[in-house]
């Protein structure tokens, strides 16, 4: 997909992302929308992951080890026709499948996320399977600033180092909020690019948002033979939405009707200014 | 008859396997040395990850090569793998159902002096409150060599710990195991006992003091704990005039309460007693000795069996 329709794809995203947790009755407005562009990259650029491959073992893997994001992810899965819209519509509804946290249950999850500092172990050791196999596939995983508190998250990053995983590509949505407030105020993890390359990793920082420079970052893995990657993805938390935009509130804000009006009426602005 | 430690049939078992099953996969937390995988590391290097100190992290890595295909094995202390890391059991490997093995070993007391920090009174009960994974205790060489067997190709999350003594041998070879059947050892008339895993020696030896006194024993090894083979434990209580449960673990949530449950959900009125560590802060010294401490040598039991029929 050339940037263009990535970035038509990011708009009609957000829209879909607005309209579920509006109508689901909760959801995580803010962080959705700043990991919204680079769930977009992965699942229409990078990792050919589809319907028709997901049951093979012969593929590349996505880990969201930052759950609490879910509804951006079934987004872009149902864009890739995991599931219809329909059911995607009964987000939160009893019995439904399409829960507040990523499950199996849904078609397309790769694995149960929701508390924090689990995935990256489990994305390390689907790439050491990989490298024990020889196999060329790649394993994506997306963290959460506030995230990299957990203790879990620095005992992986030494194995990823240690078993050189140039196959790892760990993504941090470096949004700078948490539920409490600012990362660098709750717990501070500056200096991130410095830490992690004291972790053995090798590191790239872009915007976030910016489609193009996800494509193009992307498209540079691995960065070096023998270490893994680790891209900060510089974001705006409810990034899109003016009045969400580096708001604490929104974290886990169910839009009134007013506001839901509003933020569809920005977007809809974005959509008739990109034509 | 003095048999090796199930530690070390464990080890020698899953080398046996991994030999011919490339698939097969342990991955250890600076413990294959404890594990008795030294040998492994040396003859299968490419099928031993190697974590360090970092048990939440072993258990996603494991969960992480179950979901790429690989038969994975999680060795590390119980103790450790079960408390620290009981998260990542919670939802990496049980809810998010990975066909992993997840193996403790020196459990129960099994590290003797070395402390509470190291020992793991607690697995049974924490494990057996997390949904889809199966729980088994081995007694002996033969339902370690058996469990281990099995455990390769097992669908489901599994959960398997033993101690590091040597063992008295209670099976014969040509036994049968399964996991989710519970195994007869003896059949008698007055007293049953029911045992998990190691403790089914000290049962033994019991029934040897009693039978000279002229009572007679059942002992059934109920070496899974969950799925727990309900028939079978109802069926041989049917037959005696009391039961006593003994396990190397807390008296709270373990095998004993998982008996008292299910005899009180079936309107049973049976003599019952339970040994286990009670809720104190406990006592040190090696294994043999803590155990004796709390009732169970094989003299003690006998003494309770003796009492419990009276």
């Amino acid at each position: 997909m050339d940037h263009k329709e990535l970035e038509l794809k990011s708009i009609e995203y957000r829209k879909t992302i607005l309209d579920i947790i509006y109508n689901g009755g909760a959801g995580h407005t803010s962080g959705s929308l700043s990991c919204i562009d680079i769930l977009n990259v992965l699942y229409n650029n990078i990792l050919k992951i589809n319907p028709n491959n997901f049951n093979s073992t012969d593929r590349n893997r996505y880990v969201q080890s930052k759950g609490h994001t879910v509804e951006a992810l079934y987004t872009v899965l149902c864009d890739q026709n995991f599931f219809s819209r329909k059911d995607l519509n009964s987000l939160n509804k009893f019995n439904s499948h399409f829960i507040g946290h990523p499950t199996r249950k849904v078609p397309g999850i790769e694995h149960n996320t929701g508390a924090l500092g689990h995935g990256l172990s489990v994305a390390v050791g689907m790439a050491i399977g990989f490298k024990l196999d020889n196999k060329p596939y790649k394993v994506y995983t997306l963290l959460g600033d506030g995230e990299l508190s957990e203790g879990s998250i620095w005992e992986s990053l030494l194995s990823a180092s240690k078993y050189k995983l140039d196959n790892l590509v760990i993504i941090i949505d470096r949004n700078g909020l948490q539920i409490t407030g600012k990362t660098e105020e709750v717990n501070p993890i500056e200096p991130l690019l410095d830490k992690f390359q004291s972790f053995g990793l090798c590191v790239k920082q872009v915007d976030g948002n910016s489609v193009s420079e996800l494509d193009q970052v992307f498209k540079e893995i691995p960065f070096e033979n023998n270490q893994p990657n680790l891209i900060i993805a510089n974001t705006i938390k409810g990034k899109g939405i003016s009045f969400i935009e580096n708001q604490v509130v929104w974290h886990h804000k169910l839009p009134s009707e007013e506001e839901y009006n509003n933020a569809i009426q920005e977007l809809n602005i974005q959509l008739e200014n990109f034509k | 008859m003095i048999q090796k430690a199930n530690l070390e049939i464990f080890a020698e078992t899953l080398l046996d396997l991994a030999k011919k099953d490339k698939e097969i996969v342990v991955v250890t937390s600076d413990s294959r040395g404890s594990g008795k995988l030294t040998k492994f590391g040396k003859e299968l290097p490419d099928q031993i990850i190697e974590v360090g100190i970092a048990e939440q992290n072993l258990v996603g890595i494991c969960a992480g090569l179950a979901a790429v295909g690989k038969k994975v094995f999680g060795v590390s202390p119980s103790s450790f793998l079960t408390a620290r890391s009981l998260e990542q059991i919670k939802n990496d490997i049980a809810y998010s159902n990975h066909p992993v093995t997840l193996v403790g070993i020196s459990a129960g007391v099994s590290y003797g002096q070395l402390g509470s920090t190291h020992h793991s009174i607690h697995d049974l009960a924490v494990l057996r409150t997390i949904n889809n994974i199966s729980i088994v205790v081995p007694s002996d060489n033969f339902e370690t060599k058996e469990s281990i067997k099995e455990a390769v190709n097992y669908k489901s999350p599994l959960f398997i710990r033993f101690g590091k003594k040597p063992m008295l041998k209670i099976h014969n070879e040509d036994d049968t195991f399964k996991i989710g059947k519970g195994a007869k050892i003896i059949e008698g008339s007055d007293v049953m006992f029911v045992t998990t895993g190691e403790t089914a020696q000290r049962a033994l030896l019991a029934s040897e003091i009693l039978h000279k006194k002229n009572i007679s024993c059942s002992i059934i090894n109920m070496h899974t704990i969950k799925p727990f083979d309900s028939d079978l434990f109802l069926d041989c209580l049917s037959k005696v005039k009391a039961v006593i449960t003994v396990e190397e673990h807390s008296e709270n949530g373990g095998l004993g309460e998982k008996c008292a449950s299910i005899i009180s959900q079936s309107n049973i009125n049976i003599a019952f007693k339970i040994v286990g560590f009670p809720d104190e802060y406990m006592t040190n010294g090696s294994q043999s000795d803590v155990l004796d401490h709390y009732n169970m040598s094989p003299e003690k039991l006998a003494e309770i069996a003796d009492d419990i029929l009276k």
